[in-house]
């Protein structure tokens, strides 16, 4: 670590003295779903992540930290593509999905989009049925191919999602009638529904109570063990809680990864001490 | 790894609240194995019985500094730098107690020596274990109280001196007791008086082991210690004590 990066405050901070410390890639004979190599973000001239190399291991639920402006959602959104729809942004590096290049010029980012699916902050079920939100992508991409199979399917994806029991009789009512946790749960069964490999979640629980925020956590790891997860959280008691490894970001740049316990017991660089305990200074 | 202030000040003064609670602890407890030595060295009966009263207040503040430890896990979800400091010193309040009641201990068997009209000297053994327990525990404090890992790690490696004397000790007295069998009653007196003093010395190498765990956020119990020292500190020379 570099004192000299440790001495200096969050503005004075210089990003070009920063190298990631802690264990961003995976040792040999660990699954790799996910690997980024020397990713940079541009939002026209300005930088927003520079050269992350991170593996994301299959099936685990990995968390991303970090203040506000970080630029942590911005990496999450690079790894389904979702900043394409933003015309002066620019990914380079390179990026993969068990090994394959997701910015290569044959992939389609929809398909992408179905294999990596994404969560956001604010619920936001489209306003149709709650059975036609989970049934959406699945006609999209023409994954079933009669009404029995759609309902089974949507039926399976509610039920993964914890929300079956508590919709079963209403499935025709519009999503947008849910709480706040129950559509965030429907909009958890409409990512599920097209089978994807790999959940990003962007601050998933923001928006919910104490404990439609665990009914969230505990879904998410029942789903660890059939989808990988990556997830922004502002809060660092659910990235403690739920991720088995934690990348901390810092004005663009990842300064630390590690395992969580290790990252939250005794993490390697001052400036991810400093924001775990609450000190900025 | 020295940190700033925490954004939220009422924190910071919780923390240096509790530290202060702790080395008050400590400094009591350093008190009453100072005395108890005195005590049992000058055949002391007054001293001895006031130490052997003193507990007290030791007791009180374990339990009180473990309660406000609990209140600071809960409404603040300490991590890193500060969860060590608190665990630290939740394990730092267990060996002073336990300090505590060895010196009580001492005090004891100190006035049951001091009441002995026949004086055979064997209670003058003791001067060299008990001052090197008695300096290991304030070094120890020491250590703590300014979160000096590399004295601390000194302090530990020191420690092992401590069994060593005992030894000596364990061997003179049973010469004393071959010698005459009237000589037992006190011997024994001594000797777990010797007792009390080597685990002072045991229980003052786990506060140190504490300092390098907050310090370093390496946990260096049950480890050889030249060889964490090595580890821990690779720049410096390494004397086996």
């Amino acid at each position: 670590m570099s004192t000299q990066a440790a001495n200096k405050t969050r503005d004075e901070f210089d990003v070009e003295i920063i190298d990631t410390v802690g264990k961003p890639l995976l040792d040999d004979g660990k699954a790799i779903k996910m690997a980024t190599r020397e990713c940079n973000v541009f939002y026209a001239d300005n930088q927003a992540i520079y050269n992350v190399d991170l593996d994301i291991g299959k099936n685990e639920i990995i968390a991303m930290i970090g203040p506000s402006g970080c630029g942590k959602s911005t990496y999450l959104r690079a790894l389904n593509r979702m900043n394409d729809t933003i015309d002066i942004c620019r990914v380079t590096g390179k990026l993969t999905l068990d090994g394959e290049d997701i910015y290569a010029k044959d992939q389609d980012p929809v398909l992408l989009r179905a294999r990596v699916g994404m969560v956001f902050q604010k619920p936001n079920p489209f306003p149709k049925s709650i059975y036609d939100n989970v049934a959406y992508g699945a006609r999209l991409h023409g994954l079933v191919n009669n009404k029995s199979d759609l309902d089974d399917l949507v039926e399976a994806s509610l039920t993964k999602a914890g929300l079956f029991k508590e919709v079963k009789d209403n499935l025709l009512k519009p999503g947008t009638g849910l709480s706040g946790g129950q559509q965030q749960r429907l909009c958890i069964a409409r990512t599920i529904a097209v089978d994807p490999e790999v959940i990003l979640m962007d601050e998933p629980t923001s928006a919910l109570d104490p404990i439609a925020t665990a009914i969230i956590e505990e879904l998410m790891d029942e789903l660890r063990h059939n989808y990988t997860i990556a997830i922004v959280t502002h809060s660092m008691q659910q990235a403690a809680r739920i991720s088995q490894r934690t990348a901390y970001f810092h004005l663009g740049k990842l300064v630390e990864v590690n395992e969580t316990n290790t990252v939250f017991t005794n993490p390697e660089h001052k400036l991810t001490e400093n924001y775990i305990t609450g000190r900025f200074g | 790894m020295e940190t700033s202030d925490h954004i939220l000040h009422s924190f910071d003064q919780e923390l240096e609240d509790i530290r202060s609670k702790a080395l008050e602890m400590g400094g009591l407890v350093e008190k009453q194995v100072s005395n108890a030595l005195q005590a049992v060295l000058e055949q002391d009966v007054e001293l001895g019985e006031l130490v052997a009263a003193s507990d007290g207040e030791i007791n009180d503040l374990e339990m009180n500094i473990d309660e406000e430890c609990a209140g600071i896990i809960a409404r603040r979800q300490p991590a890193a730098g500060d969860l060590r400091l608190l665990l630290s010193i939740i394990k730092l309040t267990t060996d002073l107690e336990r300090i505590g009641d060895e010196a009580e201990q001492i005090g004891q068997y100190a006035t049951q020596l001091g009441a002995q009209t026949g004086d055979q000297g064997m209670h003058t053994q003791l001067r060299h274990l008990g001052e090197l327990a008695h300096s290991l525990l304030k070094l120890a404090l020491d250590a703590f109280a300014r979160m000096d890992d590399r004295q601390a790690l000194d302090v530990a490696k020191k420690s092992r001196r401590v069994g060593k004397e005992f030894d000596n000790l364990s061997r003179v007295l049973i010469t004393h007791m071959m010698d005459d069998q009237r000589n037992i009653k006190d011997a024994l007196r001594v000797i777990w008086c010797a007792r009390a003093f080597e685990r002072v010395g045991n229980h003052s190498t786990n506060i140190c082991e504490f300092v390098i765990y907050r310090v370093k956020g390496k946990d260096i119990r049950h480890a050889n210690l030249k060889k964490i020292g090595k580890k821990l500190y690779p720049t410096l020379e390494h004397n086996e004590e």
